[in-house]
């Protein structure tokens, strides 16, 4: 078999295998355009992977699931909320506790479900679309979870770039003195961008326990509340290139494990070092890039806002 | 007046301290056991966490007390707090603590201390560990039969002797039923990564094996299996609940049994330090039950198979033993030595795919 046969395989794991991420990414996107830095995003995913995976095992419908670890990682964040915008704490400091808090309180809680088997969305190939050639195997032939970003995406990036609200949150996240002077609840966008973000890290660990695998284990996120937190920086703070960001990120993972499934003679220490290398190319690329544009982080990130005078 | 309040005061104090030397004058034994991972981790520490409970289950003498996801950094001071709680022996789970370990049984020798996997020993450390490739080539008889293409998949964690001797045997296994069959090893690099674990599966189902196995800490590879209705083999624990039309068997841990026998010794003050080295016939690794597809011929062969071996008719590896280049490393009627063994870092003849070298 050649590689020429294994590249519909691997795009389509790499959809796979991105999308978690994603939705980590852009809910961190919101919280950090709106000037607020949350490190929590990995406390706020193993979260939501066991609530996800608890009301499944308890109901039956991954759905319900789903909705629950919204809504879990939404009630979490509202800490990192209160604690970063309300009381205007250090946000690194306070980031890295709800990681910690998370990844404990899901441990905890979780010890009963561990080796439980559980419902789980299947891959659910699309009708017309997914009879497609290349394209319906690598997009449309996924679960629902992963369309769902397909629309996502471009929602999030419309709101961003071609809405009021989304005027409103890049203003805060710019310039809170202006766009308060302007009429904006500073601390109101913030909390509102904040939730999203939790919200969305909450759907990101559900992907993890109830889609991709069926199962709770303790820390199964596996440090991609952090791989989030990065594509952030490497997409720009961009739902679009947050997308291409994710899906690269799987991909060369899944091109490394089907690389050696083959028996390729390829030094595997090589193989397994390339997920790395890359990222480290990328992120030169992009930072280069972003200098030219002169494109950056939102100018009050991580700057708690006080009204002065 | 004032006599009186350091009478109450002392009288108070005793009361405090009064509980505290009965118990130390208790006739439990404190047994502590220190987990590189969570208990929650459905694997490795997991299956220590089982022991440690048949311990305190088989022995009443016995207290245990236990730490979990402790770092290699941590550990000194881990053991030290568990001594100063009384702790008269300790069971350090991981290859990494070896040196810690060392380190505080010179300071406290009337503490015993018991390590797994490690190789360094000393007056009142010793080593422990189990030999999982007894029931691997057990299970790679059933895989062997049970491909029908004769191309299976293996899911391996990270390159180390033990896991590649993991590796062997089950490709000894698959090959003495199947002569022609190839073992696809790909690496995840990593115990425990579930959602790595699932896409590494997919990649070798994706360039065409009809059977999976696995070493990793999670039943990743197991669901995946189930889902694509493809034989799997499972690792550590009887993993048929998560694929029960699938499950062909799995290689599991006991520990209980070699943890009582350790700490009766101990008890019994005829505790000396030796390296413990079990298998199937102690009883500290097993084959999970067959699974119902699998025919009545492949269990007999595997039931004579499990007997030879319990009775130390058969070694898993004796030669003759090929390497992947077709070389004879193991000459016909030799059998590897422990040296040999603790440090594999070949490949049989018939598993595709690298160790990583330096």
């Amino acid at each position: 078999m050649d590689l020429g046969a294994l590249v519909v395989p691997v795009l389509a794991a790499a959809v796979r295998a991105g999308t978690p991420v994603l939705y980590a990414t852009l809910g961190e996107i919101f919280a950090e355009r709106s000037g607020v830095l949350n490190l929590g995003v990995e406390g706020m995913m193993l979260v939501g992977a066991l609530v996800a995976f608890v009301v499944t095992h308890t109901t039956g419908s991954p759905w319900l699931g789903v909705s629950a670890a919204l809504l879990a990682g939404g009630l979490l964040s509202l800490i990192h909320g209160l604690l970063a915008i309300t009381l205007r704490a250090n946000q690194v400091a306070s980031g890295l506790a709800l990681t910690i808090f998370g990844t404990g309180l899901s441990g905890f809680l979780g010890k009963r479900y561990i080796g439980v088997p559980a419902e789980s969305f299947r891959p659910l190939p699309l009708p017309v679309l997914g009879e497609l050639p290349f394209v319906g195997p690598v997009l449309f032939r996924q679960d629902v979870l992963v369309y769902l970003t397909y629309l996502l995406v471009p929602l999030a990036a419309w709101m961003l770039y071609r809405t009021r609200w989304g005027l409103n949150i890049r203003a805060v996240g710019e310039h809170p003195e202006a766009a308060d002077a302007m009429g904006v609840d500073v601390g109101r966008v913030r909390y509102a961008c904040v939730t999203l973000g939790g919200m969305l890290a909450g759907v990101g660990g559900a992907y993890l326990s109830t889609a991709y695998t069926a199962m709770w284990i303790e820390n199964m996120t596996a440090g991609r509340g952090w791989i989030a937190v990065a594509l952030v920086i490497f997409a720009t703070w961009d739902p679009l290139r947050a997308m291409a960001g994710a899906y690269l990120f799987g991909g060369v993972n899944a091109l490394q494990l089907h690389v050696q499934a083959m028996g390729s003679t390829l030094p595997t220490y090589l193989l397994l070092m390339t997920p790395y290398l890359f990222t480290i190319v990328v992120l030169i690329l992009a930072t280069r890039e972003t200098a030219r544009k002169r494109i950056g982080a939102p100018a009050a990130l991580s700057i708690p806002y006080t009204r002065s005078g | 007046m004032r006599g009186w309040k350091y009478a109450v005061l002392l009288l108070l104090a005793g009361m405090l301290l009064l509980p505290g030397t009965l118990f130390a004058q208790g006739t439990k034994l404190k047994v502590g056991f220190v987990y590189i991972g969570p208990i929650g981790d459905d694997g490795w520490t997991f299956s220590h966490d089982q022991g440690r409970k048949y311990l305190e289950r088989t022995l009443p003498y016995v207290e245990t007390t236990f730490a979990e996801s402790v770092a290699e950094a941590d550990v000194e001071r881990v053991m030290e707090e568990m001594i100063r709680r009384g702790v008269k022996v300790i069971f350090a789970t991981s290859f990494g603590y070896m040196d810690a370990v060392l380190k505080v049984a010179a300071r406290h020798p009337d503490v015993i201390f018991e390590h797994a996997t490690g190789f360094k020993r000393a007056k009142n450390v010793g080593t422990y560990m189990g030999k999982l490739e007894e029931p691997f080539y057990l299970a790679g008889l059933v895989a062997g039969r049970m491909s029908k293409k004769g191309d299976i998949g293996f899911v391996a964690p990270v390159p180390i002797p033990e896991v590649i001797r993991i590796i062997n045997a089950f490709t000894v296994g698959v090959r003495e039923t199947n002569p022609k069959a190839k073992v696809r090893v790909v690496w995840v690099n990593n115990w425990f990564d579930p959602a790595h674990e699932r896409e590494a599966a997919q990649s070798l189902l994706n360039v065409g094996v009809d059977l999976l196995a696995h070493y990793q800490d999670s039943a990743a590879t197991v669901q995946l299996a189930a889902q694509n209705n493809v034989y799997v083999v499972g690792a550590n624990f009887d993993q048929s609940r998560f694929g029960p039309k699938v499950h062909l068997t799995a290689a599991v841990w006991n520990w209980g049994p070699l943890y009582v026998e350790i700490v009766k010794r101990v008890r019994a003050g005829t505790w000396k330090s030796e390296d413990i080295l079990w298998g199937m016939k102690e009883g500290i690794v097993a084959l999970a039950p067959l699974g119902p597809m699998v025919p009545s011929d492949v269990r007999q062969l595997v039931e004579r198979r499990k007997q030879e071996i319990i009775s130390g008719k058969r070694l898993v590896f004796t030669g003759p033993l090929k390497d992947q280049s077709g070389k004879v490393r193991i000459p016909a009627g030799k059998a590897m030595r422990i040296e040999e063994l603790m440090g594999m870092d070949w490949f049989v003849e018939g598993v595709v795919g690298q160790i990583p070298k330096k």
